[in-house]
């Protein structure tokens, strides 16, 4: 099963780039490979375990992250609107 | 080394040297562009695992949705401003060091994991399969997704929009 470990690297290149970029939409770059590297996992285990349903669950995790890019872009677009940025440390609005 | 390995391989090659070069480029384009290349070898490690239907459904959702998404917004805000600034915020160590901290506990936990022996697909085509799946044993989770699909759709033109 090459394909875990495969799974396991981008989903660390994922983290990584979550964790140290600045531009938000990098980051938003990283979500999407972190939920491809479970889709990747689901479906290695689908066919291991000879079922569907490994697959039925990618399917969703797809839905799932076109919702999520679609939303997260949204706010992205009104933030920059009222921010004029799109650096993450810069909105520090809430932070003590 | 038969076709196949040289098929994963090559796969993977493109699917984590695009994932590095997305997560590394300065541009947002670069990005992008080297987001698709990743998720194109994403799409054909599908290929190779038998799953035919998430192979088109990667190609026409991923790269024709989500990245055409990212590539409109990346126009509609001037990512050219940032160029010049630091691309990795201050405490980038910490976030590097959660990062080796995950690998090593999921590299150790996958090294002592027990699988159950491997069983074969049935032999019907892949597409029947998922939808055979999809709408017998998870038609209510399928309902909620496009209920979530309509939550998305407005929420996002809602926040998007320009206040009047």
């Amino acid at each position: 099963m090459h394909y875990v470990a495969v799974s396991l690297a981008m989903l660390l290149i994922g983290t990584a780039g979550l964790l140290t970029r600045r531009n938000i939409v990098i980051i938003l770059m990283s979500i999407e490979l972190i939920l491809n590297a479970v889709n990747i996992n689901l479906v290695a285990f689908s066919k291991h375990h000879g079922n569907a349903a490994g697959q039925v669950f990618a399917i969703f995790v797809i839905a799932v992250a076109v919702a999520e890019a679609a939303v997260g872009l949204g706010i992205l677009l009104a933030l920059f609107r009222n921010r004029e940025t799109v650096q993450v440390d810069e909105v520090d609005l809430l932070k003590w | 080394m038969t076709l196949e390995a040289f098929f994963f391989y090559a796969f993977t090659t493109l699917a984590l040297g695009g994932a590095t070069l997305a997560i590394t480029r300065r541009s947002a384009v670069h990005a992008a562009i080297s987001l698709m290349v990743s998720l194109l070898g994403v799409a054909g490690l599908y290929l190779l695992l038998n799953a035919e239907f998430l192979f088109v459904s990667q190609i026409i959702l991923y790269i024709g949705g989500i990245l055409l998404l990212f590539l409109f917004v990346i126009m509609l805000v001037n990512l050219d401003a940032g160029r010049g600034l630091r691309q990795f915020h201050q405490r980038w160590p910490l976030g590097a060091a959660v990062t080796a901290i995950a690998g090593v506990a999921f590299a150790i936990l996958w090294s002592r994991a027990k699988l159950p022996p491997s069983q074969t697909m049935p032999d019907v085509g892949n597409v029947e399969l998922v939808a055979d799946t999809l709408l017998q044993d998870y038609l209510v989770p399928f309902e909620v997704v496009s209920l979530l699909l309509l939550v998305a759709v407005v929420g996002s033109v809602l926040l998007a929009r320009k206040r009047a």
